[in-house]
């Protein structure tokens, strides 16, 4: 290894000795490829013709007047495959191709990481293989088949708590067999170094338009950033370009589930403790021994006890705080954006959504809010609208039974 | 746990003068002047229950067992496969802890002589505390540990705490470790090289690898910084004694046997029904004549390395 992958004491590269020949191997593919003209130029072709980018910064009307600033959205719900996952996977595609891979394997929470995959495995000639916790499975069908339509074999994983933590332990272990042919891409900035650098260069465009087009548009630069944290990569992504630009505030935005005070979250920086898993060393929900809790959100994106250690770091430093959204904010949230703005966001970025609009009377009237809205919410459609049917809205004749709408309510 | 007989009685002290590393290397070096390979069976402490666990262990010792290996249970075992998984979240499901762990392992000891071996992963460790937990493991009797997702580059602050206490750090090493990095983990290995029959993960296969004598022929050569040998002790798939005799005539110093062992306690005494006496004695059946057979397969079979004979073993 070249780099050490640390970020103050969090990062490094903690995995089994088996592992090292690969994770050494792409370091390098990595550090020739971000200085190579002619990756970056195809990179940059396919992000803008195939991708769709740059996604527009919208100055949103009824976010300002309800938060009571200027407030923009980054419509990272735009992009191709509906998040900004498909940053990533496009360019880690390209970096298999480049070392000779054939095939790309990648781990899946709410499966837009694993559709992301498996668009830029069609488009790139690769096969592609996508580990998916069973209770994902269950919740994200639209994903599911949308990977299959893309020609992905999607692996329903059983194990531990059956959701996105196993479907990295899982993708991890078929790595290590399949490791002379198969390329990880791992979604988000956690995992063993180098992943969480390569996945933040990868996203770091939506905080290098963000600061372009937030100087057109507003003359300035904004007072604060917020988005979503799970792993916690479209959060980097809009964080990187302005971690050394200290009058920015950046806001992380963790899952708070049924509530901080209950065990049923998923906000590992506010009430995890450093610890180690999936290779690198960051906050960890976990218990006194060290053994892994399994985290809890309404949105399957965020539902990870580990987050990114850079993350970590940027909290320790006090360069980036952490709030939380629960779940019932969250849904709260969902539903107001889709009548307020005609924008039906993803469920993760709906705890953004809603930790803005919690933030209102911190902010004076020429202060510029961007929110980080980081995917569409098509694919949570019908377990949104059981858990509003249940939680939120008046019972409907054509809703949910009632059993149903018991056993799918947040308390 | 009655129902077995410690090899050696409590409070033996044939060891007591030796720290655990040089008692480790001096075992391995036994059995080889017996021309016979190391066997090293691996159970998760707490598999299904802590009580159970320890049967086990009786009948492995008494199978022949040269040296025990064991999993402390972990929520998150990327490196194993299904079976060890499965025996984790059997152990954690009984409520094993860390803790516990360390008391079994101290049993262990003034039940047997036999060397013991931790495999671990590293976020149980650091929970405890690097120092607290060698010098735990430590007074528990335990000669080596290789935690196994922490690799050369992340291994100072393990390797400090270890030989603080007189643990042995175990490294790995398979087909696919550049001739520069074996080196370095040559340099860097305590005990013996935990070789790896194939690249992947534990479990068991129908055959070894064909690459391990490949691999096993470099380990094997004499290490260029003049350092005495270390023996090379193959795992991964171990799970028939024509697996044995195949690890054997690559050229391994010994071989260890997880899923294999795993399976059969998980077969008598699966979660969820209470592990009677009748199972529990079919257990250790099944446990101390698979052993058997696999020592026998180790029998006669150890050669030494070439050009090796001068510094085998000997303690810089």
């Amino acid at each position: 290894m070249q780099l050490t992958g640390k970020f103050g004491p969090y990062g490094g590269c903690f995995v089994s000795e088996l592992l090292i020949p690969a994770l050494t191997e792409l370091e390098a593919a990595w550090l020739d490829a971000r200085d190579d003209d002619a990756f970056r130029a195809e990179l940059s072709h396919l992000l803008s013709q195939w991708a769709g980018r740059p996604t527009p910064l919208y100055a949103s009307p009824a976010l300002s007047a309800d938060i009571g600033c200027r407030v923009f959205l980054k419509r990272e719900d735009l992009l191709h495959g509906g998040a900004h996952k498909t940053n990533n996977t496009i360019a880690q595609a390209l970096l298999a191709k480049r070392m000779g891979r054939t095939r790309l394997i990648a781990e899946t929470g709410a499966g837009q990481h694993g559709v992301a995959t498996a668009m830029a495995g069609a488009l790139l000639g690769l096969q592609v293989k996508v580990f998916m916790g069973a209770k994902d499975v269950a919740r994200q069908q639209p994903n599911v088949r949308r990977m299959e339509l893309f020609g992905a074999e999607v692996v329903s994983v059983e194990a531990g708590s059956r959701s996105l933590k196993d479907a990295i332990n899982e993708t991890l272990r078929y790595w290590t067999e399949t490791v002379a042919d198969s390329f990880y891409v791992f979604g988000t900035v956690a995992g063993p170094h180098p992943y969480p650098s390569i996945v933040r260069d990868f996203q770091r465009i939506i905080g290098e338009e963000t600061r372009t087009q937030v100087l057109a548009q507003a003359g300035r630069l904004p007072t604060a950033i917020m988005a979503c944290v799970g792993g916690g990569s479209n959060a980097m992504g809009i964080f990187a370009d302005f971690v050394d630009t200290p009058d920015v505030l950046l806001i992380g935005v963790e899952p708070a589930g049924h509530g901080l005070d209950t065990d049923a979250h998923g906000a590992t920086l506010t009430k995890g403790r450093p610890g180690c898993v999936h290779g690198s060393i960051s906050y960890l929900l976990q218990d006194e021994a060290g053994q892994v809790l399994e985290a809890h959100s309404i949105s399957a994106g965020l539902d990870y006890p580990g987050v990114g250690p850079e993350h970590a770091w940027l909290k320790d430093q006090g360069r980036a705080t952490y709030e939380s959204a629960t779940d019932a904010e969250a849904l709260s949230a969902f539903a107001w954006l889709c009548r307020a703005e005609g924008i039906l966001p993803a469920l993760e970025s709906s705890h953004a959504i809603a930790a803005a609009r919690a933030s209102r009377g911190r902010w004076q009237a020429d202060d510029v809010l961007v929110v980080n809205l980081s995917g569409r919410g098509d694919k949570d459609l019908a377990h949104a609208m059981a858990a509003l049917d249940a939680d939120t809205l008046p019972p409907k004749e054509t809703g949910a039974s009632p059993s149903q709408r018991a056993s799918r309510s947040p308390s | 746990m009655s129902e077995t007989h410690p090899t050696t009685p409590a409070g033996s002290t044939s060891a007591a003068k030796q720290t655990p590393g040089q008692r480790l290397s001096a075992t391995i070096e036994a059995v080889h002047d017996r021309g016979e390979g190391v066997f090293m069976p691996f159970v998760v402490i707490g598999d299904p229950d802590l009580e159970t666990s320890m049967a086990a262990v009786d009948a492995l010792v008494a199978g022949g067992a040269d040296v025990l290996e064991f999993g402390f249970p972990f929520s998150d075992p990327p490196a194993d496969g299904p079976v060890i998984q499965a025996a984790d979240l059997r152990a954690l499901a009984a409520g094993v802890t860390p803790s516990d762990c360390l008391r079994f392992l101290a049993e262990v000891k003034r039940r047997h002589d036999v060397p013991v071996v931790l495999l671990i992963y590293y976020n149980l460790i650091l929970q405890r505390g690097l120092d607290r937990f060698c010098a735990e493991a430590e007074a528990a009797g335990v000669d080596a540990v290789l935690a196994a997702d922490v690799p050369l580059e992340e291994l100072t602050p393990l390797e400090t705490a270890a030989a603080a206490h007189g643990v042995a750090n175990v490294l790995i090493a398979s087909a696919l470790t550049s001739a520069e990095r074996l080196a370095q983990i040559r340099a860097r290995c305590g005990g013996f090289l935990y070789t790896v029959a194939r690249v992947g993960i534990t479990g068991e296969q129908r055959a070894v690898s064909s690459s391990l004598s490949t691999v096993l022929d470099r380990l094997r050569a004499p290490d260029p910084s003049g350092r005495p040998r270390l023996p090379a002790l193959v795992g991964f798939g171990i799970s028939t004694p024509a697996h044995v005799s195949a690890a054997m005539a690559a050229g391994a110093d010994g071989v260890i046997c997880g899923s294999a062992i795993v399976r059969r306690i998980a077969e008598h005494c699966p979660a969820g029904s209470p592990p009677t006496a009748d199972r529990v004695a079919a257990m250790q059946r099944s446990l101390t004549d698979f052993v058997a057979a696999m020592k026998a397969a180790t029998q006669g079979a150890w050669r030494p390395p070439p050009q090796a004979s001068t510094n085998r073993h000997v303690q810089p």
